[in-house]
């Protein structure tokens, strides 16, 4: 007991000092996030993007990543209207699965998911690529020929995200709401013109931009975030892996948190959608 | 910078020959001292490149040689003292200032560090296509140009995995050269390559001081290559300067740390520690 009665104070002064370090850690993060988004953004204004690059990762960031984000939003609109499809026809109101799979994939689905997968596939690639660069000198060769990292590798892949996102984006709900009607018209016995005409009915063309104004903000994580990520590399071939994988989790949980964050600004009652 | 070194930046940007007095290339550092994450890396160098020169700096591994030569071109930013390239003093310069600095300089590094998703071609032009106005059969023939003066034409489509190390050396050393600077920065241009291709690289190390009277900063360990290239050579010991002299000078030194460096002695003053 005694020992306890000792050690007790200097628990907390412990987890108070972690706190402390946990949220200077954090502090920093935001910080070095901001003052590469003020580079990229002067940059940006200043005109100092080459075409080049930035086709080269649009089609890297966008292109490529269409079919796995098509893949994953056909197959979550199935399996809403797989749900719903029995659900609303239990309580008569199976003429509203267009409008619930159609909801559901342009407010969150297809936003989300295209983030998430081109977070796990470009943004993890974005911080390999610049990290091996780091601890290969490539980036101090860049400086010493005078030619700017941040204008050669942030600048095209920031904005190639901004562009090409919600272009995923919008193919995907278009997967997204075909996968809900094969389902639920084949599958469950919806009749064929039900399903576009509830998504006419209750869905707002707000619904679909909306969501793809989210994937601008998802876009800019991705690129922001492995960017940030590769460039603080140092070390070899551990820390390129780590590099690599904390982009991913770092994106992905920024992603879902801004997401609850837009959601509520967009598509709340107070927000008057 | 002068307004004279503002109309050759424009000049120098369209691609046109520019004609740079030699006091521009002279090389000046003063009471440099860089110190990271506590630890004192430099401790206030000083030394003096005569433009034209080579100056080779030699020293144990974790001296503090490279850590300079990344000062010198401006890679790491010191903690104090002065650099100065011709008449502009470089410490405490923004990127966008340095960057001017940087045309007129070109570096080497100890792995090449070659972009390896570029061909050898892309590798060469780099420079020029990113930082000057020049039509491309213009960029053609200086990267074959280049090429050509490291001994490796016909290479341009090869990627840089495809080359051995001497030859990704030499395109590093022809990237470098490309932009027709007026000093060079070498750091460990000759380690890991076998004595006949270290030769050709110390060969061209100088051809670049007899042909282009380029000022150099050779960082090295290599005592051989050391004695065959430089004008002056400079010890570094544990961030500072221990001696500065010519090869003569430096041969006939009777300090004992630099005795047992030259000798390649295992014992002597020289404590090896975590080196």
């Amino acid at each position: 007991m005694a020992d306890q009665a000792t050690t007790a104070p200097a628990d907390v002064d412990s987890t108070r000092a972690k706190s402390a370090n946990l949220f200077e850690v954090v502090l920093g993060y935001i910080g070095e996030l901001a003052i590469l988004l003020g580079q990229t953004v002067t940059a940006l204004v200043q005109g100092r993007v080459n075409s080049r690059d930035l086709i080269q990762q649009m089609a890297f960031l966008g292109v490529h990543s269409v079919s796995i984000a098509l893949l994953t939003s056909f197959a979550s609109g199935a399996v809403i209207a797989l749900y719903f499809s029995q659900f609303l026809n239990t309580y008569g109101v199976g003429s509203l699965v267009g409008a619930v799979v159609s909801l559901a994939i342009s407010r969150e689905l297809a936003p989300v998911l295209t983030g998430v997968v081109v977070a796990a596939r470009a943004g993890s690639a974005i911080a390999a690529e610049i990290g091996t660069m780091k601890v290969t000198e490539q980036i101090d060769a860049l400086r010493a020929l005078a030619v700017s990292p941040i204008e050669y590798l942030v600048v095209p892949r920031v904005l190639a995200s901004l562009i090409m996102l919600p272009a995923v984006c919008a193919l995907a709900d278009a997967a997204g709401i075909v996968g809900g009607y094969m389902v639920a018209v084949y599958m469950e016995g919806i009749p064929a013109a039900t399903f576009p005409s509830s998504i006419l009915q209750f869905l707002e063309p707000s619904d679909f931009y909306l969501g793809m104004v989210k994937t601008v903000v998802f876009g800019l994580i991705i690129a922001l975030v492995g960017c940030h990520q590769g460039l603080r590399t140092r070390g070899g071939a551990t820390e390129v892996g780590q590099a690599t994988t904390n982009s991913v989790v770092l994106s992905i949980v920024l992603i879902y948190l801004s997401n609850f964050f837009l959601a509520a600004m967009m598509f709340t009652k107070s927000s008057g959608i | 910078m002068s307004l004279d070194a503002s109309s050759g930046d424009e000049a120098r940007s369209n691609g046109e020959e520019v004609v740079h007095s030699p006091e521009e290339s002279r090389i000046v550092v003063k009471d440099l001292k860089y110190t990271v994450s506590g630890k004192q890396v430099l401790k206030g160098v000083d030394l003096e490149v005569i433009p034209g020169e080579i100056l080779c700096v030699m020293g144990m591994s974790g001296s503090g040689k490279t850590t300079l030569l990344h000062c010198i071109g401006g890679l790491t930013r010191a903690t104090s003292g002065e650099i100065w390239i011709g008449d502009a003093q470089i410490v405490g310069m923004s990127e966008d200032e340095l960057n001017h600095v940087r045309e007129r300089m070109g570096m080497v590094f100890q792995y090449a560090a070659l972009f390896d998703s570029l061909t050898v071609y892309e590798n060469v032009a780099f420079g020029l296509t990113r930082r000057r106005r020049m039509r491309p059969k213009q960029i053609r023939e200086i990267v074959s140009e280049k090429l050509a003066l490291v001994g490796l034409p016909g290479t341009e489509d090869l990627h840089p995995s495809e080359l051995s190390g001497g030859m990704a050396k030499r395109v590093g050393l022809a990237r470098a050269i490309a932009m027709a600077p007026e000093m060079l920065l070498y750091d460990e241009p000759t380690s890991g390559l076998d004595p006949v291709v270290g030769s050709v690289v110390d060969e061209l190390i100088m051809q670049m001081r007899d042909k282009l009277g380029v000022t150099s900063i050779v960082v090295s360990h290599n005592i051989t290559s050391i004695f065959r290239i430089s004008d002056k050579i400079a010890m570094i010991h544990e961030g500072e300067v221990l001696v500065h002299g010519t090869p003569d000078e430096i041969k006939s030194s009777t300090n004992p740390i630099v005795r047992q460096f030259i000798q390649g002695e295992s014992h002597g003053p020289i404590e090896l520690g975590h080196r």
